[in-house]
């Protein structure tokens, strides 16, 4: 087994004490940008890299590897305790994990995130090690058209799966596709929607949106409930560890989350969401407590959040062996690699092969570093909720739109933030699903973009979508998914008219 | 919170650059890099910030990311806070040139101040390595015979992958409004449709696909510099007959209506900086290629640009 020769030499290089420290560094700091609102792993490796340029490049690339991997840790923690979701990859997370939260159960939910991650990100990293190469292969076959049929599946699922019945999802989804539509269309560079306004030609962003509808819409909607019946603050039940229960239920979402999560993050242009919008619809499909989804089910924390860290160490695929950035912090980190006049691509095994395989080594080491930082803090964390709803929810609106400027210092940015918190009020007040929106908002363009290629690349023949099998299979599937329930229900009507 | 932590590591290299026996000038700078982090324009401006500092032109510089629309998001703030400024710069390029015409920025190149034209990289045109075309006459040949099915990849629409495009097509003989380009957010998601062989042919900066070339997955055909580059196999376009040269070029620039001594500091400063080891040895590890030019070259050249790629962009179709 070469690749087993390799990464023992690799980790032989990791445990020398002074990477070890790069690691531990590395894995704070990213844990801290992660629960920070507005700074996120992208921008504090751009600001490391001049420091960096002074150490070799083993080290500052472990170090590199410890903030993109606690980044993704961090994200989490404020979405379960604050429904604040810091990035798109953890909007899924603040579904159950809020719920929770609020239900004293913030603990667990906390504690099945970080093993969750642990769990997803040791098989993931395990895939990147060991199958890179014959993945990549994989992945650079699929099309644009595979994309679209894999966009048709996601908002198949989601529509159905998200708010109390199909119709209000479909709704929140149009709104959100919608949404989508706003800015500089990919395709042909022109406006979409943006009436001239400058701030809206990339679009709107999807952090933006979601801490409103989430955190902004949740804080307004507990205030004009507070007034005629005060909530107390939530008294945490039970142990902040996770109960026997508890594991019995979390291990296969942990393990259905990283198979999902691995191969769509490898993609190169899969991204960190599908992934966790597939593990909640899988987890709520499978679970044996359907009925506790929306009311802080803990397989709808556990899935997704694997999800999302075995993506991250899936994006590092592309990265590595195509020099093919997937993500903002991907791309952050390829300028790392070009800063010592190292290329990844194609021959990054052969000719840095030692360098890789210290990278991969330290990958496994952060993500120890990782458990053993982030269990502790849990006891930590959820001491946050002990404070009075007032202050706690003033709290939030405050590092919600701190976290808003920071990341992107303008008016319009902020319009936009108070704009969709009414809006996520007014969903709440009507009970519509605001998950769907954000969806909308990631997967329609996409899905817009990549029907749009495939037709490009046919000259306008549809029939391109049927004539590639990854793509038709994948048509079908979102066709009866979306068929099935009605089929079932009038079949069972049928059968029993014959009784 | 990414404000402070920018002040605090400018501070941390200026306490390094003081250390260093050459005098640091008085400048204290504040370069606005018109991308998000990662992108080409960030890691211009950090590496120039990186140089200016550690050369000793500048006591700090701090970077500040305004992304947004090819970077007129961040043209249009600058040339609002940096008027009169002497100690504000912008990095752009000429995807930004493109930007300004499709969008139909009120703020164009010529609103702001040239200070120096900086690196100028070569584009590559390929082909996926089991494609029948072996030559850049035969992929021309190809688009004469059927421009519509010959499809193109490369990054976004409007920029500078798909103006190339768009002039090899004029030059083969077809009509360079029925280029059939697909863009992408970059080269690398570029990259993934070449070697899935999706498309025909690619455009993108030579450094972005550098591996995959010397791997041999790609075939680089021509590259669009106007002369052969030390260390890169494939020939420059005109040498091969077809009479095009494009240079993805990055430069800076100083806020409308500065006084002549800033605007003369201000390049003085830069061209200093050009000249130092710490720049040179930059752009070797980046693979950049020296391109520089002082103010008032890169202003009569930026004005030859702006109706270069207007005229092609006018010819696509995407600016009127």
């Amino acid at each position: 087994m070469d690749a087993l020769t390799h990464l023992f030499q690799g980790f032989g290089a990791a445990i020398l004490p002074v990477n070890l420290l790069f690691a531990g560094i590395g894995v704070l700091l990213g844990t801290a940008v992660g629960v920070l609102p507005g700074i996120g792993p992208a921008l504090t490796v751009a600001l490391l890299l001049p420091v960096t340029f002074q150490l070799d490049p083993g080290g500052s690339l472990i170090m590199f590897a410890g903030i993109y991997y606690g980044g993704m840790y961090g994200g989490s923690t404020t979405a379960i305790l604050l429904n604040t979701p810091g990035e798109a990859a953890s909007v899924v997370t603040a579904l159950e994990g809020n719920r929770m939260a609020r239900s004293g159960r913030g603990g667990p939910a906390l504690a099945t995130a970080a093993l969750g991650s642990f769990v997803a990100a040791l098989i993931a990293t395990a895939g990147l090690a060991f199958l890179a190469p014959w993945l990549v292969k994989v992945a650079v076959r699929f099309g644009p058209w595979d994309y679209f049929g894999l966009m048709l599946i996601a908002f198949v699922t989601v529509s159905a799966t998200f708010g109390s019945s199909p119709l209000r999802g479909l709704t929140s989804l149009a709104l959100g596709l919608w949404l989508g539509l706003i800015g500089i269309d990919q395709l042909t560079g022109q406006t979409r929607l943006t009436f001239g306004v400058p701030n809206l030609f990339d679009g709107i962003e999807v952090t933006t949106l979601a801490v409103g509808l989430f955190a902004i819409g949740e804080a307004l909607y507990v205030v004009s409930r507070h007034a005629f019946a005060p909530e107390k603050p939530i008294p945490i039940k039970g142990s902040v560890w996770m109960t026997r229960a508890d594991w019995g239920r979390s291990w296969k979402p942990w393990l259905r989350g990283a198979a999902i999560g691995f191969p769509i993050g490898a993609l190169p242009a899969g991204g960190a969401e599908i992934p966790t919008f597939l593990s909640y619809t899988a987890e709520r499909k499978l679970s044996r407590h359907p009925e506790e989804f929306g009311q802080g089910a803990i397989e709808g924390v556990a899935g997704p959040e694997a999800a999302n860290n075995a993506s991250a160490a899936g994006s590092l695929v592309p990265l590595l062996t195509l020099g093919l950035p997937t993500s903002a912090t991907a791309a952050v980190m390829l300028a790392g690699f070009q800063q010592y006049n190292i290329q990844p691509g194609p021959l990054l095994f052969v000719q840095h092969a030692d360098l890789v395989w210290a990278l991969i080594a330290s990958l496994f080491i952060a993500n120890v570093m990782l458990l053993v930082l982030n269990l502790p803090l849990v006891g930590l964390w959820v001491q946050l909720l002990r404070i009075p709803m007032p202050w706690l929810y003033a709290g939030i609106l405050v590092f919600a739109t701190m976290g808003t400027i920071a990341a992107n210092p303008s008016v319009v940015e902020l319009l936009l933030l108070s704009g969709f918190g009414v809006v996520g009020f007014i969903m709440r007040r009507y009970d519509y699903p605001v998950a769907p929106v954000i969806v909308g908002l990631i997967l329609g363009p996409m899905a817009d973009s990549q029907l749009r290629r495939a037709l490009q690349m046919s000259l306008g023949d549809p029939m391109v979508l049927f004539q590639h099998p990854g793509s038709a299979i994948m048509i079908v599937i979102a066709v009866l998914a979306l068929l099935a329930p009605f089929l079932f229900r009038g079949l069972a009507r049928l059968r029993k008219e014959e009784d | 919170m990414s404000f402070f932590k920018s002040r605090l590591l400018a501070a941390c290299i200026a306490v390094a650059a003081s250390v260093s026996p050459v005098v640091a000038q008085d400048l204290e700078l504040s370069i606005i890099a018109p991308a998000g982090a990662g992108g080409g324009w960030d890691s211009a401006a950090r590496a120039l910030q990186d140089a200016m500092v550690k050369s000793g032109n500048a006591r700090s510089v701090q970077v500040q990311n305004v992304p947004g629309a090819g970077g007129t998001v961040g043209l249009a703030q600058f040339a609002q806070q940096a008027r009169g400024a002497d100690d504000q710069l912008l990095v752009g390029g000429i995807t930004m040139v493109g930007a300004i015409l499709t969008n139909n920025s009120p703020v164009n190149l010529t609103s702001v101040t040239p200070i120096a034209r900086l690196t100028g990289d070569p584009l590559v045109v390929v082909v996926p390595k089991n494609s029948p075309h072996q030559t850049l006459a035969d992929l021309t040949a190809a688009i004469k015979g059927d421009v519509a099915n010959t499809i193109w990849a490369g990054g976004s629409a409007g920029g500078a992958d798909h103006i190339l495009a768009a002039l090899i097509t004029q030059a083969a003989g077809a009509d360079p409004s029925k280029v059939n380009y697909v863009a992408y957010s970059g080269g690398g998601e570029a990259l993934a449709a070449m070697l899935g062989g999706q498309v025909t042919a690619g455009i993108s900066g030579y450094g972005e696909w550098q591996g995959q070339i010397e791997s041999g997955d790609l075939r680089a055909l021509a590259i669009s510099y106007p002369e052969p580059i030390e260390g890169i196999a494939a020939q420059p376009l005109k040498a091969q007959g077809v009479d095009v040269e494009l240079v993805n070029w990055r430069g800076v620039f100083a806020g409308p209506d500065i006084p002549d001594e800033t605007k003369a500091a201000l390049s003085t400063a830069i061209a200093n900086t050009v000249k130092s080891p710490e720049w040179q040895e930059i752009l070797k590890a980046r693979g950049w290629t020296d391109y520089y030019a002082p103010a008032d070259d890169f202003a009569a050249f930026i004005t030859s640009e702006n109706e270069r790629v207007g005229t092609t962009l006018r010819a696509i179709g995407l600016a009127k």
